[in-house]
């Protein structure tokens, strides 16, 4: 997995609450059996016309956006369905950083998975960082994971929480499987006495 | 010991490991597989040289692309569906994990034929690369929904990577009034927690109107679990429980049975268990729902009218003003006034016999809108099979009905099953989400029985009115 240390770039925002998966990656684009090329699709049905040419009207499609690498995003960002082509797509596009005061629990646990990092913060903060990304391309943020802070364009810093083993993968890029499997052990053993307790799983 | 939730219970008999920080190991008793959401993580498996650690605990079956017509022996038509049920196909062959492919009358939705077949079972922990993997918890398993990675993480180690959850009771007392069904009830907790209401949350479902409800009811329960935002919702098993698993093919059997039977009997919270959050309604408050918006939450009683925008606060304004502008409604209009194209019957929500048992008393005799596109897609080939055993099947197609075979189908339209841009759907899936059913389709979410209400008279309709006593849907 790509690590994920420190980023300054362009950040996009989102306002709208209870973006989901379907808006994400609508389920035409789920067919694939690999895992890139998605960003062409990312937002599909927003981001394109129905003659299939790019809305203006979108954020991503607007100069100032087109190579954003943070979304401040609304309420309950990613709800929805497990399809981990979400973060596929948005990290295929470019966008490693999101910001929100709250994101559904599986779409959040695959973004780790994926070397983007979601942060939740606080309805005020989120509100400054969402001022600070309407004012377009000027507007550079820095995040910093090692430190734990956002810094506005303005030098305003925020800090942010993290879970200690989430945040040591993703500046690392771990592998959660080579992790567990060093755990193999403990596997066997468990199987052994779970055996023994419920024979019939 | 201090006292524990059912959660607390499952989770702790499969903690394999735990850090100082929280971070655990949950070993994992079922893991379920389907073509989506797994290619990915099997290639995974095969770059990096590892194996499926118990591929006697994986369990496979294609749904979300499978074509439901009734030709459809003649293969897929659409290539990129054709290569992904095909990849499973050989995934399944080259791992050893059991499968139901497309020919198998045992196949069906994944979450229909888990507990069709036994292999979910109470306290389990069970897991599938789909969100609506928490319809599992209406056997007192612990059932979430898993993304590619932890697919790949799953068939590799048979473990998971969790931080444990807070735990929610929802309850719901006293009965329910007649036409109201499961599915007005989980849409009714979704009305009033929000979408966002679960989130970081495992949530017990209990009460005198849960208690009443059959196995399919607390299915329906579970499922929409994730709507409101939680991973898992489940309910603690009791005698209906044990009698629907019993002789079920994968269930235990003999003296293992008993075994079993002995552990499960111990599956309930505890009666001071703590609860970080608890939501009660009264089940007589409860009227049959239909969604007007573009998220679950948008939900309103049937005699209700679509409401304006302004009457919500903070950014839930500009959502409702985006979802009537998407659903094409003016905020005044009576629910029962809007009028539909298509009527959707099937899904991991609504798909199982019961489902189709309610709709069936409704349409008995009756006949669908003219001009109206009205379809039954059964859970499973066994639901199917039941349903044409016990006459359901004629009743749907003397009414007008396509008579389908099983799969997902129009509940995220992945396969031919999709709704044209604009046209309006009574739909008893689990989202209504922009685009969810096909580009610019418009979703409303009900149970079967509003669902084959509205099919005759070709607008959202209130079921109660059209209710003989003898026939009242369960």
């Amino acid at each position: 997995m790509e690590k994920f240390e420190k980023l300054t770039g362009i950040a996009a925002p989102l306002p709208l609450i209870n973006i989901d998966t379907d808006m994400i990656i609508p389920k035409q684009f789920l067919k694939t059996i690999k895992r890139s090329g998605l960003g062409v699709n990312l937002f599909d049905e927003m981001r394109y016309l129905d003659d299939g040419s790019e809305n203006p009207d979108f954020v991503l499609n607007q100069p100032a956006y087109r190579d954003a690498e943070i979304l401040i995003a609304g309420d309950n960002f990613g709800c929805g369905s497990s399809r981990e082509h979400a973060p596929w797509a948005i990290k295929d596009f470019g966008i490693r950083c999101i910001v929100s005061t709250s994101f559904a629990d599986i779409f959040f646990n695959n973004c780790f998975k994926n070397g983007i990092l979601p942060i939740v913060l606080p309805q005020e903060q989120v509100d400054l960082l969402m001022q600070d990304a309407e004012r377009g391309a000027n507007a550079r943020m820095e995040v910093d994971l090692a430190s734990q802070t956002i810094t506005t364009s303005d030098g305003e810093t925020i800090s942010f929480e993290v879970d200690s083993f989430r945040k040591h993968c993703l500046m690392e890029g771990l592998d959660d499987i080579g992790l567990t499997m060093a755990k193999v052990d403990a596997i066997g053993s468990f199987e052994k006495q779970a055996e023994q307790a419920r024979p019939w799983v | 010991m201090s006292p524990k939730t059912l959660y607390d219970k499952i989770w702790d008999a499969h903690l394999v490991h735990e850090a100082e920080d929280g971070t655990s190991l949950l070993y994992i008793d079922r893991h379920l597989v389907h073509e989506v959401t797994s290619p990915q993580a099997f290639e995974g498996l095969r770059m990096t040289g590892r194996t499926v650690r118990a591929p006697d605990k994986t369990i496979a079956v294609p749904d979300h692309n499978v074509p439901t017509t009734l030709d459809r022996a003649k293969g897929i038509e659409n290539e990129e569906s054709r290569i992904q049920v095909e990849a499973l196909d050989k995934n399944a062959k080259d791992f050893g994990i059991h499968y139901y492919p497309v020919s198998d009358v045992r196949q069906g939705i994944v979450h229909i034929i888990g507990p069709e077949q036994g292999w979910t079972l109470p306290g389990m922990t069970v897991v599938c690369g789909d969100s609506h993997t928490a319809t599992h918890g209406a056997f007192g398993s612990l059932a979430h929904g898993i993304g590619t990675s932890e697919v790949e993480h799953v068939l590799a180690t048979q473990t998971l990577i969790q931080r444990k959850g807070k735990n929610m009771k929802v309850e719901i007392t006293g009965k329910l009034m007649p036409g109201v069904t499961a599915k007005d009830i989980t849409l009714s907790v979704i009305g009033k927690t929000g979408t966002a209401g679960g989130t970081g949350y495992v949530i017990e479902y209990m009460g005198e109107a849960i208690r009443d409800l059959s196995m399919e009811g607390r299915m329906t329960v579970c499922n929409m679990a994730i709507e409101g935002g939680a991973r898992a919702g489940l309910i603690a098993p009791d005698e209906k429980t044990f009698e629907y698993v019993k002789g079920r093919p994968h269930a235990p059997k003999g003296a293992q049975w008993e075994a079993a039977l002995n552990w499960w009997k111990t599956l309930k919270s505890d009666d001071d268990a703590h609860w970080d959050k608890v939501v009660t309604i009264r089940g007589e408050d409860i009227a049959p729902v239909v969604t007007w918006g573009t998220s679950p939450e948008d939900v309103l009683p049937i005699t209700a009218s679509v409401p304006a925008p302004e009457s919500f606060q903070g950014g839930k304004v500009d959502a409702a003003k985006r979802a009537l502008d998407y659903m094409g409604l003016k905020a005044g209009t009576p629910l029962s006034e809007i009028k539909i194209d298509t009527v959707f019957i099937g899904s991991c929500t609504n798909g199982r016999i019961e489902d189709l048992r309610a709709a069936a008393a409704i349409l008995m005799g009756k006949k669908v809108k003219d001009g109206l596109r009205a379809m039954v897609v059964p859970g499973s080939g066994l639901v199917r099979a039941q349903a044409e055993e016990e006459g359901l099947a004629d009743i749907f197609k003397e009414a007008g009905f396509e008579w389908r075979m099983a799969g997902c189908s129009m509940c995220l339209a992945m396969n031919p099953d999709q709704l044209a841009p604009g046209e309006r759907c009574a739909a008893t899936s689990n989202r209504n989400f922009e685009g969810r059913q096909g580009r610019g389709g418009r979703t409303h979410l009900m149970s079967p029985a509003m669902a084959a209400a509205a099919a005759i008279t070709g607008h959202l309709t209130d079921v109660r009115e059209m209710m003989q006593p003898e026939n009242e849907p369960a």
